[in-house]
């Protein structure tokens, strides 16, 4: 089925219609074009196509299949892991974290083919979190000027959200009007009622109205392993076919292996298989974007005579201050049949904790959502982690219609020892696989400990009975961190790295501090942003 | 604890939506293929086999089920003999072939060491007893030395969770709405049901 890659000879699938093609511009390996890009989620699929409108000739590899939903996804969980990055890595440290599933995609479009389409910002203050909350780092980059570029992405996918959002300075309408929230989010609503904080229709990137050729959401509820009906505005179905109309080539099913360095110590291409053979690919210039975990591994895995240590790596910072967000719940039974199956897993929010500082005995922020797991799902909940098995697990998981959940996304502190780094193992194309290290710190293990109590009184107000715990992390952030100073940092504000000025990295793992937010969205804005930045720098002549 | 399961959706068959537009063509050959094609043994030895079907039968038990079970085990036989890992492994744990052939042995060594006997060849609550012990890491056995007791436990009820989950028969007993596209559904709110989701039982 997805065997062999779809994008050649021209053409490239039509994500709208069942075997469809769209014409696509090709690039020969010989060809020098200006950019090459290495991944095409929400870091990679954005810039490609703010690089391809804006004129350059840009060639976007990424190592997954090119997807047209409607026809190759089906309703089923077990079915639709052939979203997920299953490449082996390692994972340790005091608290390892879990892989593979919710927080790595291998497609076109990245992990945003099976997010849970939460499209929110990131607080002006957190943003600036050590000059105004006095913690870990400021963002290279004016909280203004992000706000600026998060208008842009909400019109670009759409976004369908409430007329009036509780939390922050004043934000544009969002384009589309918000869904009707389901039983499942209107739990989190009594309870935040009850408790005195505000709450709100989650911002979601799915439509609540016709868009071009995509319906609105039907509220199947299958979000999480991926959208068949195309009303996700995932970068599979937005920034791509805008990207391959003005000219970009998606390289499908072509895993880099290694970004090549020239005599003058400037990147002059990338090595990437398909097809069963190790290609070059000539570029004047290399961006990064295969999120926290790829990246560093890439930079790491392409160290030459000339930098020994990796890519970009004098600082010795390549695959450091690497942050899961944590991502704990609280689950009870409800007396009302919730059937949280239906609708986005996550239509009600409360972000009452990112935007105060009062009753708070830790730094940082967190959101928490509503929930809606599908049964394999919530059966790891159920038996790995609430430990329960035999005829007890059975009769737990029929209660599956009358439970209601709240989980939050939580800001883990950037520490240096959580890292990203390569195991001594190699994959089947030879290339060494990544170890994952992470433990929380103190501060971290205070604010989900805050989150827990919270939010169970806030289920309990709301009528749940039976409350239980569960510790998860969700996305994966920082490991090639921007910032101001060479010896601090990766990258500059605009991903381009400090040792070599033609390679850039433009994804999550850029994020110098984890937020209390979904980052998706964030991602995306400063992947707009670099966009116009590199516009710009060529307009100077400062690009070479 | 109750040996019994509680049906609170007698009436529910998530199959006779098969041609409704709840399903899709899609995702009906996923689901057939996955109901009638279950996999032959070819990863575990014949020994390892029984000793795992015993553990899932303690795991998950189907005594509801007698003669139809759902089957686990063949399916997890065929992941470990196509080798298709989950993504990752934890430091402290062998690759997956490896961790899956070590723990079956340990659990049948672990029996031995309480009970004198293979796991299979145990009582049932002596069996409850043993999985008990090694899902807290309470163990005796030498077999446990380069594999972590509790992680292995859970590692594997995920797995056997994970693949009956998967399963019709067990959407029907959690009164799961089951494959959507492209009908989706309309009843959002607090007990509000479409007419083709699973009715519940009155108490």
């Amino acid at each position: 089925m997805t065997d062999s890659p779809r994008a050649v000879n021209g053409l490239a699938p039509d994500v709208f219609r069942p075997g469809g093609w769209i014409p696509m511009r090709c690039h020969n390996d010989e060809d020098e074009v200006d950019f090459a890009i290495v991944g095409t989620g929400a870091g990679g699929g954005t810039l490609a196509c703010k690089l391809a409108e804006a004129g350059f000739s840009v060639v976007a590899f990424d190592a997954g299949p090119f997807w047209r939903p409607l026809e190759d996804f089906a309703s089923d969980e077990l079915h639709q892991q052939k979203l997920y990055w299953l490449s082996e890595r390692i994972t340790g440290g005091d608290d390892p974290v879990s892989l593979g599933s919710n927080n790595s995609g291998r497609s076109v479009g990245g992990s945003t083919v099976h997010f849970t389409m939460v499209s929110l910002r990131i607080s002006p203050d957190q943003l600036k979190a050590r000059s105004r909350l006095g913690y870990a780092v400021d963002w290279p980059i004016e909280p203004e000027e992000m706000w600026r570029y998060y208008d842009e992405v909400e019109d670009a996918l759409k976004i369908a959200g409430p007329v009036n959002y509780p939390w922050g300075p004043p934000r544009p309408r969002y384009p589309y009007r918000p869904h009707e929230v389901n039983a499942a989010g209107l739990v989190l609503a009594r309870g935040c009622e009850k408790m005195g904080v505000a709450w709100a229709a989650t911002p979601l990137a799915t439509l609540s109205a016709p868009r071009g050729r995509a319906h609105p959401c039907v509220y199947r509820g299958f979000c999480a392993v991926g959208c068949s009906t195309n009303a996700k505005q995932s970068v599979l179905v937005t920034w791509i076919p805008r990207a391959i109309a003005a000219g970009a080539e998606i390289r499908d099913l072509a895993m880099v292996g290694r970004v090549e360095i020239g005599q003058y110590g400037r990147a002059t291409g990338v090595l990437y298989h398909r097809e069963g053979q190790w290609r070059r690919q000539r570029a004047r210039n290399v961006v990064v974007a295969g999120y926290a975990i790829e990246t560093p591994r890439l930079l790491l895995n392409s160290a030459c005579p000339m930098f020994p240590n990796g890519l970009a790596n004098s600082s010795g910072l390549v695959g450091k201050y690497f942050m899961p967000q944590s991502n704990h719940a609280v689950w009870g039974v409800m007396d009302e049949e919730i059937r949280w199956y239906k609708g986005p897993p996550c239509m009600a929010i409360c972000e009452h904790w990112n935007y105060t500082q009062s009753g708070k005995d830790f730094p940082g922020g967190y959101c928490f959502l509503s929930q809606g797991p599908l049964p394999m799902e919530w059966s790891h909940a159920v038996a790995g982690d609430h430990g329960l098995w035999g005829m007890e697990l059975r009769n737990e998981m029929a209660k599956y219609n009358h439970y209601a959940g709240l989980k939050i996304v939580g800001e883990v502190l950037p520490q240096e020892k959580n890292r990203i780094e390569l195991a001594d193992e190699e994959d089947e194309l030879g290339l060494k696989i990544p170890r994952v290290i992470f433990g929380y710190g103190e501060d971290d293990k205070k604010l989900y400990g805050h989150s827990l109590r919270f939010m169970r009184d806030c289920l309990e107000a709301a009528g749940g009975k039976d409350i239980w715990d569960q510790a998860d992390t969700s996305h994966l952030l920082g490991g090639c961190r921007m910032g101001t100073d060479p010896t601090a940092s990766v990258t500059n504000a605009d991903g381009r790295t400090w040792d070599i000025p033609n390679l850039w990295i433009c994804d999550g793992s850029l994020f110098p501090t984890s937020a209390g937010v979904n980052p998706s969205l964030t991602i995306q804005a400063v992947a707009c942003r670099i966009g116009d930045r590199i516009t710009a720098l060529s307009k100077r002549g400062d690009l070479n | 604890m109750s040996d019994t399961f509680r049906h609170r959706f007698p009436d529910y068959d998530v199959l006779e939506k098969w041609n409704s537009p709840s399903w899709n063509e899609q995702t009906r050959n996923v689901i057939k293929d996955r109901l009638e094609n279950v996999p032959e043994r070819k990863f575990f030895s014949e020994q390892e086999w029984n000793t795992l079907q015993a553990i899932c039968d303690r795991l998950i038990p189907q005594p509801d089920r007698a003669g139809a079970p759902i089957p686990i085990v063949p399916f997890i036989d065929r992941k470990l003999h196509q080798n298709k890992g989950d993504g990752y492994r934890f430091e402290n744990m062998p690759s997956m072939r490896e961790a899956w052939k070590r723990g079956v042995a340990a659990v049948d060594a672990e029996s031995h060491a309480r009970h004198g006997a293979g796991f299979a060849g145990i009582a049932d609550n002596l069996k409850d007893a043993t999985l008990r012990a090694i899902q807290h890491g309470d163990v005796r056995s030498e077999a446990w030395h380069k594999l972590p007791a509790k992680k292995f436990f859970e590692i594997m009820l995920r797995q056997m969770a994970n693949i009956y989950y998967a399963h019709p028969a067990a959407w029907n007993e959690i009164g799961f709405g089951g494959p959507a596209s492209p009908r989706g559904y309309v009843r959002l709110g607090f007990d509000r049901r479409d007419p083709w989701e699973a009715m519940e039982a009155d108490d």
